[in-house]
């Protein structure tokens, strides 16, 4: 390969001179697919797209040190992410993205799964994933997109999911968790246990949920079946009457007045809790912690119909090959090799790898985030910032605990544009 | 030959003597019209480019059939007879759509009258009041002072004046004014008409001004001088002769509110319906067909609009 490239660059070089410029720049742009061999002592450098929640400064500056290789990161919103794979898949290298999106994305064949084997600790990676339970052996719920469904391909260019464990895999994953409602305890000044709150007209007009369709009508779900008005077969794959129920209630809740506003990025879901617009509403959990951190009591409650569960991870545009595919893999084994899981764990967020994760963390760190043990210190954030005195405990307990109790996972339905017509005539209601 | 004399020679040929005798001495002249389409060409490029092309392009794939993740390219209505749903079932409900447009109408109208009540009068002051052309800069300059910062600033520095415990509320009920909180000042469509009247006002002052401070003066000394009252004046002289100026403000106005997803999104607390909104919750489900079809909708409805007003006044004629 090596020798390929020399005798073409110097072929173009040869060329070049001569009159027949032009044709020698065809040539050698040929070759430029060999280069990367040549020009391997330089920067290593992936493009990164994906949504902040994996991104840091932190990160990518200690992968910079332990690999070489330069993260450039391209963030957006997750239907961004989304739409830029379909339409440039080109304009990046390394993709993060979450699991529901594959029923978009994998389809479209604009992606590359990578070989499980080629990934150092995939092995370790929690039975979240693989078996769906808990590393406990409680089992997890599987409604929606539930990862272990999407999360192997048949071949390595096939648009299936495969029913069992292959080698490709459409997602590494790497970060994970389970969201619930956020509510203001100084506000409500009562106990909470139930989806079914969101509803109760004891907080009409201070109600909020996400107006993010796909997302927002899970949360939707949960409530109406915590009402016990309806039981789903699959909350994440509705059908058409179920979408119409659901957004019925959704609807008569509205025109009623019970919700403040809707929000749809992290920004105005903590604007609308720390200035008291909102005192009950969909969130997720680092908008909470936000909201802790300004001085304003705010809980992510855990509720006892369960949570509704979301996970992202890494593959790579049908692009990459190559050495940058090579990079790629070794990006994405240091990432599973615990800093990046101890930085996100500390963020409130899981790490698709537990144990190398635990290994970067103290033991009282450990103990609060995962174990959901009083804390022994002060819980800091990974920059430094104090989220928790000593003594708190973690909203929802420990990761058995909180994962334990997933009822559903963020989903696309099979009935998906007829919900987004659904949405559009709630939102005009 | 100097310009001036050139520019004419181009408006009219043959209207300057000894013209003849100059396109003798240059026998290697463009004709004028040639100069004409040299002169409108890059304009011309630039609007082919970027507005009709694409233009075309948004049209036809609103006929395109779609799936969850790629566009289809085979005719189809699907992305119209969706957005039109339950239209007929639900007569004489209002369908989405129906409703949304409704909406839509209903808050551009306001803004619009807004706007051009508070743009007319401070063009008005502008233009007749402050004599100094250097106040006149002055305060025109002053005018673009919210938009040194951006469109998504400004809004959000409503949410903290306006909300339940904001500046105003608690500032009424310490005031004994009111007992509870006025909900309806944040996330209503009052707060959506307040922040897109805060936002476009400008484009309200700036042509009408612009078309006022052409007004010859003399004009209302003659309207004076014949006896007519200041509102006689005013209604007789000023609007008419300002009238191209309101229609080009309204346009702008009218255009911009009627595309704004971003804003009525914000200060309406993503509840209200806005066409734009639509559009947008389209594209993010990466159903670019059925959102071409709105956006198509929209620009016929915003043009219908705008082609009523151009009847009401030829602004080719009036500039």
């Amino acid at each position: 390969m090596t020798e390929k490239t020399r005798t073409n660059g110097l072929s173009r070089r040869t060329l070049l001179k001569s009159t027949a410029g032009l044709a020698g720049l065809a040539a050698g742009s040929g070759a430029i697919t060999g280069f990367p061999y040549v020009k391997s002592a330089e920067t290593k450098v992936l493009r990164y797209l994906g949504t902040a929640v994996n991104e840091g400064d932190d990160i990518s500056k200690q992968c910079l040190k332990d690999t070489g290789i330069k993260i450039e990161y391209i963030t957006a919103t997750t239907d961004d992410v989304t739409k830029r794979v379909m339409t440039q898949p080109n304009s990046f290298d390394v993709l993060d993205t979450e699991y529901f999106s594959l029923k978009k994305i994998v389809p479209s064949g604009n992606i590359l799964a990578l070989d499980a084997r080629k990934i150092k600790e995939f092995g370790n990676i929690t039975p979240v994933f693989t078996k769906g339970e808990t590393p406990g052996g409680k089992k997890i719920g599987g409604q929606g997109t539930a990862p272990w469904k999407v999360l192997y391909l048949e071949g390595k260019d096939s648009k299936k999911f495969a029913t069992s464990a292959t080698e490709f895999v459409t997602l590494i994953p790497t970060v994970y968790n389970a969201d619930t409602l956020g509510i203001r305890p100084d506000l409500i000044k009562r106990p909470i246990s139930s989806w079914s709150e969101l509803l109760n007209p004891e907080f009409k007009g201070k109600a909020s949920i996400l107006n993010i369709p796909s997302i927002g009508i899970m949360d939707a779900a949960m409530v109406v079946e915590a009402t016990g008005k309806y039981k789903y077969a699959d909350k994440g794959n509705m059908t058409k009457e179920e979408i119409d129920l659901t957004m019925k209630v959704m609807t008569e809740a509205k025109k009623a007045g019970q919700f403040r506003a809707f929000w749809k990025d992290f920004n105005e879901s903590v604007n609308l809790m720390a200035s008291g617009e909102t005192v009950i509403q969909s969130m997720w959990s680092p908008a909470v912690t936000k909201v802790r951190s300004m001085g304003i009591p705010c809980t992510f409650q855990p509720l006892k119909e369960g949570y509704r569960s979301w996970a992202s991870g890494f593959c790579v545009s049908k692009g990459v090959s190559g050495p940058k595919l090579e990079w790629a893999y070794e990006f994405v084994n240091w990432f599973l090799s615990g800093y990046a899981g101890a930085y996100l764990n500390r963020q409130g967020y899981y790490s698709a790898v537990l144990s190398t994760a635990k290994a970067h963390m103290e033991p009282y760190e450990w103990a609060y985030w995962m174990e959901g043990k009083p804390a022994e210190k002060d819980i800091k954030a990974p920059d430094g910032s104090l989220l928790e005195k000593a003594d708190a405990v973690r909203d929802g307990g420990s990761y058995e605990d909180r994962m334990g109790g997933v009822a559903c996972w963020n989903a696309v339905m099979d009935e998906n544009d007829y919900m987004v017509r659904k949405w559009n005539e709630f939102i005009a209601a | 030959m100097d310009m001036s004399e050139e520019v004419l020679q181009q408006a009219s040929p043959g209207l300057i003597p000894g013209s003849g005798t100059a396109r003798a001495a240059k026998p290697t002249r463009l004709s004028p019209s040639v100069i004409s389409w040299l002169q409108a060409g890059p304009m011309m490029l630039v609007f082919l480019a970027f507005f009709l092309i694409p233009l075309v392009f948004v049209v036809i794939v609103s006929f395109w059939d779609y799936n969850e993740y790629q566009l289809l390219p085979a005719f189809s209505g699907r992305g119209y007879t969706d957005t039109f749903e339950g239209c007929i079932d639900k007569l004489p409900e209002l369908c989405t759509i129906g409703r949304t447009y409704v909406m839509t109408l209903k808050l551009c109208f306001m803004v619009w009258a807004i706007t051009l009540l508070i743009g007319f009068w401070v063009a008005y002051f502008l233009a007749f009041h402050v004599k100094s052309k250097t106040w006149q800069m002055g305060l025109s300059l002053l005018c673009t002072i919210p938009f040194w910062t951006s469109n998504v600033i400004r809004m959000i520095a409503w949410i903290p004046l306006l909300g339940r415990n904001g500046l105003v509320n608690s500032g009424l009920v310490k005031a004994g004014l009111i007992n509870h909180p006025l909900e309806w000042l944040l996330f209503s469509e009052f707060s959506v008409v307040l922040a897109l009247v805060h936002l476009f006002t400008f484009f309200m002052v700036v042509p009408i001004f612009n078309s006022m401070i052409r007004i010859d003066k003399s004009l209302i000394e003659a309207a004076y001088d014949a006896g007519a009252t200041g509102f006689q004046t005013l209604v007789n002289v000023i609007i008419p002769l300002a009238k191209p100026g309101i229609v080009i403000g309204s346009i702008f106005v009218i255009t911009i509110v009627m595309g704004d997803f971003i804003t009525i999104g914000v200060m309406g607390g993503q509840q209200i319906a806005a066409a734009g909104k639509i559009i947008e919750t389209r594209v993010n489900a990466l159903q670019f067909p059925a959102a071409a079809a709105n956006a198509v909708i929209l620009l016929i409805i915003t043009f219908l609009i705008i082609s009523m007003m151009s009847r009401i006044v030829d602004i080719k004629k009036e500039l």
